[in-house]
């Protein structure tokens, strides 16, 4: 069992409740907030999963395209889960992590390459407010994230 | 997972645009590697003070950035040209190779810090893949 500070409890509730999931999924011109765009882009090999998304032959096309936008917002509100669950991410994780390993065929690497790109998202976005204690308490939870994630694939 | 001559044109273009704060960003990722990545402070067991903005850290934040500069002009050659550094990581640093990703994710999240505009996800990819070549340079000589 995970065992969390109060201080870890409360700094990772604040970035939830500062996050606005739409504006980090959207694609800009600079392209460098944009979650789901960075991860297809920096690990072009997890473009395998979206075949049936259509165009995402380059940036420009990944940037334009709205499946991957909504497909990004529902993806962090995956994470909603956790937040709600702290003390127990694993089991609420179960049905999902079947999900990913039965239904979606997702080797569960990805989910450690998607949370490096989500965490440096959010230190562009928050800059020096993005302190190394907000960084280990939010890295610990997308640990806990990924571990259970991964944990129903056999 | 080779540069190419756009990975090479993006990777001079953000670090010319770094270079003047690199000792203030590399203190900073390597302040956050031994705050987040706890295990690594077992390399620097010699040191008084781990912590963010201490002294051993600022000073060697620096050195480490400073080498990682001087790379980006070798990048044509990166196992020649850090071959005697490799010889030093691996005879008497002998630091686990894991750890220069570890490391690379932080220097990734400080330079997003510091200079979102410019960290855009191409500019992201070129230097990820920097980073990993210098790390194999870096491990060459390791066995």
């Amino acid at each position: 069992m995970v065992e969390w500070t109060d201080q870890e409890r409360t700094l990772i509730a604040n970035i939830f409740a500062n996050l606005d999931y739409e504006d980090i999924v959207k694609p800009d011109v600079s392209c460098h907030h944009s979650l789901c765009l960075r991860c297809l882009i920096v690990y072009p090999w997890t473009q395998r999963y979206f075949g049936g998304f259509g165009n995402l032959y380059n940036a420009d096309a990944i940037m334009n395209n709205p499946m991957i936008s909504a497909h990004g917002v529902k993806i962090l509100h995956g994470l909603d889960r956790a937040v709600k669950n702290m003390d127990d991410i694993k089991n609420a994780y179960a049905t999902l992590s079947e999900l990913h390993s039965e239904k979606l065929h997702v080797d569960p690497d990805n989910f450690r390459l998607l949370s490096d790109c989500l965490s440096i998202v959010i230190a562009s976005k928050m800059g020096y407010d993005f302190t190394p204690d907000l960084q280990a308490a939010w890295q610990k939870f997308l640990t806990v994230v990924v571990f259970a994630l991964g944990r129903q694939y056999h | 997972m080779s540069l190419n001559a756009k990975d090479k044109s993006l990777i001079t273009g953000i670090w010319s645009k770094i270079s003047s704060k690199a000792p203030e960003l590399g203190a900073e990722a390597l302040g956050r590697m031994l705050t987040v990545y706890p295990q690594t402070k077992t390399y620097f067991s010699h040191w008084a003070d781990t912590s963010p903005g201490s002294a051993p850290v600022k000073k060697h934040g620096a050195v480490i950035m400073a080498a990682i500069g001087d790379a980006v002009t070798k990048m044509d050659d990166l196992v020649g040209g850090l071959s005697s550094l490799s010889e030093l990581h691996a005879f008497k640093l002998r630091v686990d190779p894991a750890n220069f990703k570890i490391l690379a994710h932080n220097i990734h999240v400080t330079i997003a810090m510091y200079f979102p505009a410019d960290f855009t996800a191409e500019v992201h990819l070129a230097l990820d893949k920097f980073l990993q070549n210098l790390a194999l340079a870096l491990a060459e000589r390791y066995r």
